[in-house]
C-alpha cells in the first residue's frame, strides 16, 4: 500500500457531504424525511452490510466485556459475574506474558529489519532492466510465492528442513552434521524471516516499481548529461525520488508490528521452540480456544489491540509530519 | 583522445552494471522458483532416489505412484470439494455484499454517508479480537457449519473502499438520466453500475477467491468435523503433522513410494488451481494494488 493510496483513501473518507452539512441548520424535519425517503433504496442496499458489521465486528467489540467478567459458557456474557480487573492484573503479573510480548516485538523487528530492504533492491534492479521479456519473467516468478498458502509454505519448510530434507542433504554433502532446524529455538526467527522474505519481497516491490515509473525522465537525462553514471543516478536521483514512499512504508510497517502473521507461527512452532516462537496471538489462541480461559485470553487480546492501535496512530502522526501522507 | 577514453570506460562500466543486474535478478528468480521446482521433481521421483537424497534438478526414476495414491484417497477429494464449496459460495457472498455496501457510500447525495463511512472504516483499526469473535460465532450456533467459514469475512473493508473509489469514477449523470426514465436506485445499481464495473468485480472476485482457497485458520478454529475440512486444513494434518491415513488405512503401504512423495504430491495438487489462474491473478492483483495509488 503506497503513501499515495493512503492519501487517496483519506481524501475519500473525509469527502462527505460538506454541502449538506453547511445547510443542516435550515433543514427541518420534513426535508430530513424527504432525504430519507429519496435515499430509501440506497438504505435497502446497505442494510445487510450494516447488519454484517454489527454482528461480526461490533458485537465482538462489545464482547470484550467478558475480560472484565468471570465468563462462564453456561451463564453467558450477561449472566457471568463481574471480575473487575482481575484478569488484567493476572496477565500483567505473569512473567510468561512478558516473554511473549518480547517475542512478538523481536520477531516483528527482525522481520522488518531483514525483510524491508529486499523489495526496494528488487525494484531498483528491475527498473534498470531494459529487456522487457526478462523483466516480465522475473516479475512473474518473484510475485508467485505471494499466492501460495501459508500451509503450503510451512509444509515446504518442514520438508526442506527435515533431517532428510534438501538443506540437510546439502549440509551432509559438504561434510557437515545434519541439524533438526525446527527443534531449536535459536533457529526459529531466522526460518520465519527467510520464509517471509521469500514469500513477500517480490510482491512488495510492485509499489516501489510504481513509484519508480513516476520519476520524471528529464531529470535522469539531465544527470546523464552532467556525467553521472548509472550507479550515481540511482544514488542521487532514483533513490531520493522514492524516499517518501520508503519512509511511509517503513513507518506503516512499524505501526503494524503487533499484527504479525501468526498463522505461520502456529504451523511451525512446537514444544521445544516456544522459548522464541510463542507470540501474543498464539498465546491468546492456546489460552482461549484450547484451554477455554476465555476471559483471560480476551484480556490479553485487548492488550494487543490497544498497543496495536497506539502504534498505528503514532506511525500515522510521524508519517504525516515527514511526508504529508497518512492513513486518515 | 581523452574524451574517447572516458567514453570507453563508461561503456564498459555500463556493460558491467548490466551484467551484475541480470545476474542478481536471475539468482533471485532461481531462489524463488527452486523450492517449488524441488517439490515437484521429488513428488515424481522414485523412493530409492529420495532415500539416497541425490535429486537436485531433474526427477530421478520417474514415478507417478504418489499421485495415483493421492487421487485414490477419498479424504482428499472430500476436502477439495469442501474448499470449492467454501470458495464459490464465500466469494459470491463477499462480492455481492461488498458491492451493496460500496455503492451507497460512493454516492455523494447519500444522506448518512459520513456516519456510515466512519462506521465501516473504524473496523479496520479496532476489533474485538479472536476470542470475542469466537464467542459470537459460538452463540450463533455456527461452530462446525459452513456459516462460520463464509460469513465472518463477508466484507473486507479495504476491498470495499477500493470498490467505492471505483464506483465514484462512474459519472453521476448516468444515474440522473436513469431517474428521469423512472428507475430507482436498486435498478440503477443492478443495471447500470454493476455492468460498468466488470473489471473491478473481476479483481474483487479474484482477491476474495484466492483468500478463501488459501485460508486455513478459520477452518481450523471453527470446524471440528474432519469431513468438513477444506484442503488447507487437511494438508496441515498430512504435511506438518504427518498424518498418513486414508479412509482405507495407511496410504504409504505401497512399496514404491515414501511419505515424502505423498506429501509433495499433495502440495502440488493443492497449488495447481492457483497456478492455472496465475496469469489472471498477476494482472488483476497488480492492478488492485495500484488502484488507489494511481488515483492519488
Amino acid at each position: 500500500m503506497s503513501g499515495k493510496l493512503f492519501k487517496a483513501k483519506a481524501g475519500k473518507t473525509s469527502l462527505t457531504n460538506t454541502e449538506n452539512d453547511a445547510t443542516m441548520p435550515e433543514i427541518r424535519k420534513t426535508s430530513r424525511i424527504k432525504l430519507l425517503n429519496k435515499n430509501k433504496y440506497l438504505y435497502a442496499l446497505i442494510a445487510l452490510p450494516v447488519v454484517y458489521y454489527i454482528i461480526f465486528h461490533y458485537a465482538p467489540m462489545y464482547g470484550i466485556i467478558v475480560s472484565f467478567k468471570d465468563y462462564n459458557i453456561v451463564k453467558g456474557i450477561m449472566g457471568s459475574p463481574w471480575a473487575g480487573f482481575k484478569w488484567y492484573e493476572k496477565f500483567l503479573a505473569d512473567p510468561y506474558f512478558w516473554k511473549v510480548v518480547r517475542n512478538t516485538f523481536l520477531l516483528s523487528l527482525y522481520n522488518i529489519a531483514w525483510g524491508f530492504p529486499f523489495p526496494i533492491i528488487i525494484a531498483l534492479l528491475l527498473n534498470e532492466v531494459r529487456n522487457r521479456k526478462f523483466k516480465k519473467a522475473i516479475q512473474s516468478v518473484t510475485y508467485l510465492p505471494h499466492f501460495i498458502s501459508t500451509v503450503v509454505v510451512c509444509g515446504m519448510l518442514v520438508s526442506v528442513l527435515s533431517s532428510d530434507g534438501l538443506v540437510n542433504n546439502i549440509i551432509a554433502g559438504l561434510g557437515g552434521e545434519r541439524i533438526q532446524f525446527l527443534m531449536y529455538p535459536e533457529y526459529f526467527r531466522t526460518i520465519y524471516i527467510i520464509s517471509e522474505v521469500w514469500q513477500k519481497a517480490g510482491w512488495t516491490s510492485i509499489i516501489y516499481l510504481a513509484a519508480l515509473t513516476g520519476i520524471d525522465s528529464s531529470i535522469l537525462d539531465a544527470a546523464t548529461i552532467d556525467g553521472a553514471n548509472r550507479m550515481q543516478r540511482i544514488r542521487h536521483v532514483t533513490l531520493p525520488a522514492i524516499t517518501p514512499t520508503i519512509a511511509t512504508l517503513l513507518i506503516m510497517d512499524l505501526g503494524k508490528m503487533m499484527n504479525l502473521g501468526y498463522e505461520k507461527v502456529l504451523l511451525l512452532y512446537n514444544g521445544s521452540t516456544m522459548e522464541t516462537a510463542d507470540i501474543i496471538a498464539t498465546y491468546v489462541y492456546r489460552r482461549g480456544i484450547l484451554q477455554n480461559s476465555f476471559s483471560y485470553a480476551t484480556a490479553v487480546g485487548l492488550f494487543q489491540t490497544v498497543v496495536g492501535v497506539v502504534l498505528l496512530v503514532m506511525a500515522n502522526q510521524i508519517s504525516k509530519k515527514l511526508s504529508e501522507t497518512s492513513l486518515w | 583522445m581523452e574524451k574517447q577514453h572516458k567514453k570507453l570506460i563508461s561503456r564498459t562500466g555500463n556493460a558491467l552494471f548490466d551484467i551484475v543486474t541480470y545476474v542478481i535478478l536471475t539468482v533471485l528468480g532461481f531462489i524463488t522458483l527452486y523450492p517449488m521446482w524441488y517439490i515437484l521433481i521429488v513428488s515424481v521421483s522414485s523412493a530409492q532416489h529420495i532415500n539416497l537424497g541425490d535429486i537436485s534438478f531433474w526427477p530421478r526414476g520417474l514415478n507417478f505412484e504418489a499421485y495415483k495414491i493421492v487421487f485414490e484417497n477419498e479424504k482428499i477429494w472430500r476436502a477439495y470439494a469442501n474448499t470449492i464449496l467454501y470458495t464459490v459460495s464465500g466469494t459470491a457472498l463477499q462480492v455481492i455484499l461488498t458491492a451493496m455496501c460500496a455503492y451507497p457510500l460512493s454516492r455523494p447525495d447519500f444522506y448518512g454517508r459520513r456516519i456510515l463511512s466512519i462506521f465501516t472504516t473504524l473496523t479496520m483499526f479496532i476489533s474485538g479480537g479472536m476470542i470475542p469473535l469466537y464467542l459470537v460465532i459460538m452463540n450463533l450456533h455456527m461452530i462446525n457449519t459452513i456459516w462460520a467459514i463464509i460469513l465472518p469475512p463477508a466484507i473486507s473493508t479495504y476491498n470495499m473502499i477500493v470498490m467505492r473509489t471505483s464506483f465514484q469514477a462512474i459519472p453521476h449523470s448516468l444515474a440522473e438520466s436513469a431517474y428521469l426514465d423512472g428507475a430507482n436506485d436498486i435498478q440503477i445499481f443492478a443495471k447500470i453500475i454493476l455492468p460498468l464495473s466488470k473489471a473491478i468485480l473481476a479483481t474483487m472476485t479474484l482477491f476474495y477467491a484466492v483468500a478463501h482457497w488459501n485460508s486455513f485458520f478459520p477452518a481450523m478454529l471453527y470446524l471440528n468435523d474432519q469431513a468438513k475440512y477444506p484442503v488447507q486444513v487437511l494438508m496441515r494434518d498430512i504435511i506438518i503433522s504427518g498424518d498418513m491415513t486414508g479412509d482405507t488405512g495407511d496410504v504409504t503401504g505401497s512399496l514404491n513410494i515414501v511419505a515424502t512423495n505423498y506429501k509433495y504430491a499433495v502440495i502440488i495438487i493443492s497449488m495447481i488451481p492457483i497456478l492455472f489462474v496465475y496469469p489472471f491473478l498477476q494482472k488483476h492483483f497488480t492492478k488492485g494494488v495500484l488502484l488507489g495509488a494511481v488515483k492519488g
